[in-house]
């Protein structure tokens, strides 16, 4: 059976670290990242892309618009 | 399948609209102004109404609503959009309108250009973000502010009997033969993001229809008022503002 795999796109200079798209996540691909920004902002970003499912929960909770989604299908 | 093979154009779902600006939003980290700015884009952009909609930004935090939304904006006076966006209306019939306000704009200063406006059934839109506080001048109490909730002038919590109640805008425009379609609605999880697209959506199709004033209210969080982390803000919110302002569809169409 085909499996759909996802991958995001964070633009970490405009990422605030507001921490909302971790909430939203369900499979827990995004963690905030120890580095910080130039603005200073822990940004988030994509620890385990694996897990992604392309499901666009946090894109479009993301107040800043930062993160972009990717989908496609993967044959098992 | 490694994550940069997915991460081409054909398999691209979703990105930020065209009708947002590469901008930095002025908001504060996790302020639900972005979301709603964005999903208000993204109707545009589905409808492909882009180049036909004026926008009135208000005073506010969301002031600077025509740095970040790339469409045709107009920015008035404080509390004073509806009564800008019908005179655009009324010179520009064909155009879409709508304003975009906060709380201390619309259920303040503004309230009686809302409620004529409203009452008028100017065939406008109003989006309406209530996060129960001023938050650009520093979290003072709004006349939305919850009973009980403290703000930076009611240290103590709002007392009733002192400062009297909080404002339930939207009911009280739901009243108002005007309007056709009011709506309460929320952006802090995707399931709430997808259903306030929906409603702002089906308020610009009434507008297209000409069927009066259509209005959605955005219940946000602010955290930097509220003192919280975003995600408290928001879990804060869904325990403290939804009791008393309950989400749904107030007012639709028959």
């Amino acid at each position: 059976m085909a499996k759909v795999k996802g991958a995001i796109v964070i633009d970490y200079e405009k990422c605030k670290g507001c921490v909302i798209c971790v909430a939203a996540c369900p499979t827990s691909v995004i963690e905030m990242a120890k580095e910080v920004n130039s603005k200073g902002y822990n940004y988030a970003y994509p620890a385990n892309i694996e897990e992604c499912t392309g499901c666009n929960n946090c894109a479009i909770v993301c107040p800043d618009g930062v993160i972009t989604v990717y989908r496609a299908k993967v044959e098992a | 399948m490694l994550a940069k093979d997915i991460i081409k154009p054909e398999n691209l779902v979703y990105q930020k609209t065209k009708l947002m600006t590469d901008n930095v939003l002025s908001y504060c980290p996790g302020c639900g102004h972005g979301t709603a700015h964005r999903i208000t884009m993204e109707v545009l952009e589905e409808m492909g109404i882009g180049d036909e909609t004026i926008g009135v930004a208000p005073v506010g935090c969301s002031v600077l609503a025509y740095e970040f939304m790339n469409i045709d904006m107009q920015q008035a006076a404080h509390g004073r959009a509806p009564a800008v966006a019908t005179g655009i209306k009324r010179c520009y019939p064909e155009k879409f309108v709508f304003t975009y306000q906060g709380d201390g704009d619309l259920a303040a200063i503004g309230t009686a250009e809302t409620i004529h406006a409203c009452n008028r059934g100017e065939n406008i839109t109003i989006i309406f973000v209530n996060n129960g506080i001023y938050g650009m001048t520093g979290g003072q109490m709004a006349p939305t502010t919850l009973p009980g909730m403290r703000s930076s002038t009611s240290p103590y919590g709002r007392d009733v009997n002192l400062m009297g109640n909080p404002l339930k805008m939207t009911e009280l425009v739901a009243q108002l033969p005007g309007t056709s379609f009011v709506s309460r609605q929320a952006v802090h999880t995707p399931k709430h993001v997808r259903k306030a697209k929906k409603a702002i959506r089906q308020a610009f199709e009434l507008q297209k229809q000409k069927k009066g004033t259509t209005f959605v209210e955005i219940v946000s969080n602010c955290n930097s008022g509220w003192k919280m982390t975003p995600v408290q803000a928001n879990q804060w919110m869904e325990e403290n503002m939804f009791p008393f302002y309950p989400l749904g569809d107030i007012k639709v169409p028959e």
